[in-house]
């Protein structure tokens, strides 16, 4: 089942029928826009529960919510990920693991930050869905199906850079819609911190930290391709930046370097899509403690 | 788009008092010294420094040359404001990386080190020239930053050591600069453009940090992301230009710069 699926369910049904009144909560709160109240509302402040509720009906269908939801399904794909990588035996001592506990440590952080916001703006936190690293059989990063520890290796490898470069992407294509509120800013603080991820486990895999052109690297399976594709993008703000007359000569090849330096945004669809692969049901999708 | 106002100024000479607290700082975050004189100013709030601070002058330098022609530059108002301000750390950065690349890399620089010198200059200067045509084509060239001069005469561009310590306090400046600045720009297209590039410089912030200290968890390490809740810096521009300041020779002001838009 799609994330996708998972998040319209989540927004069109379980929220309205917790929360009967809907149309009254807007009546009441009728002067202020959605972006405002998100906007009054600080990141993982708690709330009672009635204010919850009332808040929840507020947002449903609020894109700010939508974003938070979609990073946090990211998150706990993130993190499980790598708690099962440092629990699977198949990395090696040294740079990897040290490498992956922080990561890990780091992403954890990240679902705990992500549901405490949302609870703190009344919304429910998606729960986890499951998740199947194999995608169905295609990888085997935890060596359970016997793949060998050289292989399972690689693959966890190849699977952190793919997850770790969508997180940027998806992150960076929600900032829009996270403006004007409070969770903008923290948002655009996990961004960062996903791209130094991104750029440390491309490092461990020989490659730059900085993504060339839409080229997803050596060694990655073809499965990633749609995590780099668009990439390749030389329009900035309507300026093709390759043509412009440097002050400073580029050393190499220009159009390569331009799109180095630009990272691009990726939607919603294109990342659950991404997600989806590693994503065999969704949880029931309702939070007892919301 | 919103023209901007410039406000022109003439710098006072109370602006000793913010040149040493910068480079107070800035040294107290980098380790380096800083010999560079940048009388920049922000915010304008004097109440901000520390009045007693022993190496502050208490009156100003007689020495100091005077020049009550010369107009200041402001950053401006709005998301030009914004803009400008990203130029100055771009402008700074790309420096940097072009003087390590003019004094033939440090000692010792192996290939792999100078391609990876090569590409964090070419992503700067291309920043730079990027924010110099987008804000002309925006504002006009009146309300473009000009180019500015740097001091990094303290840097020592020899030694692996100072030249990656510098690039990784630039590298982590930029990055908590452009997260700190999010909230306060106006149009999503120039929020997104500032994600394009905040995530190459921590892509970049990740590499330094990984070549100084190899296996280690330092490329993403708790000195600069939050352990507790996983965030990475976020920085007022008071703060990056207590930072960045040091090298910054050309005056400008930031006294116009757009508040953020939650409070946060």
């Amino acid at each position: 089942m799609s994330i996708i699926k998972l998040l319209d369910e989540f927004s069109s049904e379980k929220l309205t029928t917790k929360s009967s009144s809907r149309r009254e909560m807007f009546n009441t709160l009728g002067s202020f826009g959605k972006k405002a109240a998100a906007a009054a509302v600080p990141f993982g402040l708690a709330t009672s529960g009635k204010a919850k509720a009332a808040t929840a009906a507020f947002f449903q269908g609020n894109s700010a919510v939508d974003a938070l939801q979609l990073a946090l399904t990211l998150e706990y794909l993130e993190a499980e990920f790598y708690i099962k990588a440092l629990e699977s035996g198949v990395l090696p001592a040294g740079r990897a693991e040290t490498v992956y506990m922080q990561i890990s440590k780091h992403e954890s952080a990240h679902v705990d930050f992500l549901r405490a916001g949302l609870e703190g703006a009344g919304a429910t936190p998606v729960e986890s869905p499951t998740f199947d690293f194999t995608a169905g059989g295609a990888f085997d990063p935890f060596n359970d199906n016997g793949i060998g520890q050289e292989t399972a290796y690689a693959q966890l490898l190849a699977l952190a850079q793919a997850f770790e470069d969508t997180g940027v992407r998806a992150y960076k294509g929600q900032a829009g819609n996270l403006m004007g509120t409070a969770f903008l800013e923290p948002a655009l603080q996990i961004h960062s911190v996903e791209a130094r991820h991104a750029s440390e486990i491309r490092r461990i895999r020989g490659l730059e930290g900085w993504i060339t052109g839409s080229m997803r690297g050596d060694g990655m399976p073809e499965a990633t391709q749609a995590v780099y594709d668009g990439e390749e993008n030389v329009m900035q703000g309507g300026v093709n930046v390759t043509g412009l007359n440097f002050a400073d000569p580029i050393v190499g090849d220009v159009t390569e370097a331009v799109t180095q330096a630009f990272d691009e945004p990726i939607t919603a669809e294109t990342a659950t899509a991404i997600a989806s692969l590693f994503i065999v049901s969704d949880s029931d999708g309702d939070d007892s403690d919301g | 788009m919103k023209k901007p106002l410039v406000k022109v100024d003439v710098v006072e000479a109370s602006s000793k008092k913010s040149k040493n607290n910068s480079r107070r700082k800035f040294i107290k975050m980098s380790g380096l010294g800083i010999a560079g004189t940048s009388f920049l100013l922000y915010g304008c709030s004097e109440e901000e420094f520390d009045p007693g601070n022993p190496q502050s002058p208490s009156n100003p330098d007689p020495m100091e040359p005077t020049d009550p022609g010369d107009e200041v530059f402001d950053l401006g108002s709005g998301d030009v404001g914004i803009l400008n301000y990203a130029y100055a750390l771009e402008q700074l950065e790309a420096a940097f990386y072009t003087q390590v690349r003019a004094g033939g890399y440090y000692a010792g620089a192996p290939q792999e080190e100078k391609d990876l010198m090569d590409d964090l200059y070419n992503h700067e200067v291309i920043h730079r020239d990027f924010f110099k045509a987008a804000i002309t084509a925006a504002a006009g060239e009146e309300n473009t930053l000009p180019d500015l001069e740097f001091d990094v005469s303290s840097i020592d561009f020899d030694s692996r050591d100072s030249v990656l310590a510098t690039a990784m306090a630039l590298e982590d400046t930029g990055v908590g600069a452009y997260n700190g600045a999010g909230d306060r720009i106006a149009d999503a297209t120039y929020l997104t453009l500032a994600g394009k590039i905040v995530s190459v410089e921590a892509r970049h912030a990740s590499a330094i940090r990984s070549l100084i200290n190899p296996d280690s968890a330092d490329f993403a390490g708790d000195d600069i992301v939050n352990p507790e809740n996983g965030l990475d810096v976020a920085y007022d521009p008071s703060e990056v230009f207590d930072i960045a300041g040091g090298f910054i020779v050309t005056e400008f002001t930031a006294d116009n710069l757009p508040e953020p838009m939650t409070g946060a």
